[in-house]
């Protein structure tokens, strides 16, 4: 059976080219960066590298500006609760899109709860940041405003150059999550004005447990965690040399193919889209259509009358990996915040996936998928009792309203007894 | 790679990729769809009574795996039964059965459950003069 991984926004394949620069880091230059013998000078040396690698990536000024971390939860934890305690004495008030990831939204619902106060700046039906209310809620007391370059779940490129412009008018430091985007779309961290981005190497076929923040030399920020003066006294701890020696690698590689790497996926998008669109019948993209607006790594589609998680598995068993924003497939049953955001209907919402394209996908891959995921609608859809319901004109389709029939979640809250989340 | 890893143990696998009962019964004799509130689930379940006993059940299911293999092991156990056994069904049986459910998807169990008792809700709504026999099971029940 094909395997096709369409899951590139969990993680990807280290390439090969990393696994052997990192290997000796593990035996032979094994030292810690902070000891002062040939052992530790060595790595640091090599932590030097990595850092000018990842400085390059996104064109900061110097290599001092980069932070390692552990991965991208910490590094938004850090931007986050490093600025705010930063800042504590100018004013405890922070703005965020609401789409924002849940390392974001965690991060500022913990600083809630310690009389921070937050605006969720909202987005439009295709997760575009509304520009005018961003402006509009900052105040005298907004001490950092985080956005996401991309959006992690339905690929929306969010305005970061206009952000930061009005950031810069307000002197607000601006942190831009680039997690869903590094590698992937060009980084220019002085064009977006930002003050703090931040990536993960593993989007981009390097190694897991390193991410990266930059700090503008500008921005205020202290520590979160607690320990030695390693990056400059902002992260305490040993430096995961391996992975870092891998992230530089895998950014440098990421940085010369990123214009052939993006018109690949670019292709393969169109061309799963295109498949599917025409292949299935009642189904929608999620986010704007590929081109300038949308990421070329991401499709997140909904495909009605159906539910997500079956047609996940379902598509694991045929070879297929993908996501899904389903409430089934997410521990407290909730449908993903994302989707609440756009406005998703959550009948739609419940028939939600996510594929996520990668460098090593194939056109054969792509037309695989569309024939496979048809049969797998085709099956899920014999068994749900919505499709039947639809097919006698008892309920009516969102995507395609045809005037006959109630809605789906009026039905659903009928037969529930109450209106689902 | 040569080993499969699944989400769900074997029997939910396989009642999921392979439902038994799937589908509608023409003239069913009592029907039952209920939604869950919690996650947006919907479960219908068809049953053909004869002589005071489930003869024969369809499932249709709008849900996720284990919703899908909770509604099929539901059929299976309750075909051959009484009505006063079926009132008396519970959703620890189709999760017995299963092998277990991961805790997050009990209420696909539930599910099942709720939708067999609002299809014989349904069939005694349509027999009156079973009403009385049937309080008489749930009472023993409760």
């Amino acid at each position: 059976m094909r395997q096709v991984y369409l899951d590139h926004q969990s993680a990807t394949p280290l390439l090969p080219e990393v696994f052997e620069a990192m290997r000796p880091y593990f035996t032979d230059f094994f030292g810690n960066a902070s000891s002062l013998h040939q052992h530790g000078l060595r790595v640091r040396d090599a932590l030097k590298t990595a850092r000018q690698q990842m400085a390059a990536l996104i064109n900061a000024e110097s290599e001092e500006e980069i932070f390692f971390t552990s991965d991208g939860t910490e590094s938004s934890n850090l931007a986050i609760k490093g600025v705010a305690y930063a800042n504590e004495r100018k004013g405890k008030h922070l703005v965020i899109s609401a789409t924002e990831h849940p390392a974001v939204v965690n991060s500022v619902e913990f600083l809630e709860k310690q009389g921070w106060t937050c605006t969720r700046v909202p987005v439009d039906p295709e997760g575009r940041v509304n520009l005018a209310a961003l402006q509009a809620a900052l105040t005298p007391q907004t001490v950092l405003v985080a956005l996401h370059h991309v959006n992690h779940d339905i690929g929306t490129i969010q305005p970061v150059i206009e952000a930061g412009r009005i950031c810069a008018q307000a002197g607000i430091p601006l942190y831009v999550d680039c997690e869903a985007s590094a590698g992937w779309l060009p980084i220019d961290v002085r064009q977006f004005g930002a003050a703090l981005v931040s990536f993960s190497p593993h989007r981009f076929y390097g190694p897991k447990g390193v991410g990266v923040l930059y700090r503008n030399k500008r921005a205020r920020i202290v520590s979160i965690l607690h320990g030695g003066v390693q990056e400059g006294g902002r992260r305490a701890g040993t430096e995961n040399i391996p992975a870092i020696v891998g992230a530089g690698v895998a950014a440098e590689i990421a940085r010369t193919e990123l214009p052939t790497r993006a018109a690949h996926v670019a292709h393969l998008q169109k061309r799963l889209w295109d498949g599917l669109s025409t292949r299935i019948p009642f189904i929608k993209l999620n986010g704007p259509v590929p081109g300038p607006d949308r990421v070329p790594t991401n499709i997140n589609i909904s495909t009605e009358f159906i539910e997500g998680e079956g047609q996940l598995l379902l598509c694991d068993m045929n070879g297929i990996a993908v996501a899904s924003g389903s409430s089934c497939v997410s521990k407290s049953l909730k449908i993903s915040h994302v989707l609440s955001a756009i406005g998703l209907d959550h009948a739609l919402a419940q028939g939600n996936l996510i594929l996520s394209l990668g460098k090593d996908n194939s056109e054969e891959d792509m037309d695989y998928v569309v024939e496979a995921f048809a049969r797998i609608v085709t099956k899920l859809r014999a068994m749900s009792p919505m499709w039947d319901e639809f097919e006698k004109g008892v309920i009516d389709s969102v995507i395609a309203p045809r005037g006959i029939g109630k809605s789906f979640s009026q039905h659903a809250a009928e037969v529930s007894g109450k209106a689902a989340h | 790679m040569s080993d499969t890893y699944t989400l769900y143990n074997p029997t939910v696998m396989d009642h999921f990729m392979n439902p038994r009962n799937m589908g509608d019964l023409k003239d069913a004799d009592g029907i039952g769809e209920v939604g869950a509130a919690a996650c947006g689930d919907i479960m219908k379940i068809s049953l053909k009574i004869r002589d005071g006993k489930i003869e024969d059940a369809r499932f249709k299911t709008f849900g996720c795996g284990s919703a899908i293999a909770s509604s099929s092991m539901a059929t299976e156990l309750i075909k051959g039964r009484t009505i006063e056994e079926a009132m008396s069904f519970s959703n620890q049986e189709v999760v017995s059965a299963l092998g277990g459910l991961p805790p997050v998807k009990i209420h696909c169990s539930v599910l099942a459950e709720e939708a067999l008792k609002a299809a014989l809700e349904d069939y005694v709504k349509r027999h009156p003069e079973l009403a009385a026999r049937v309080a008489a099971a749930e009472s023993v029940v409760a």
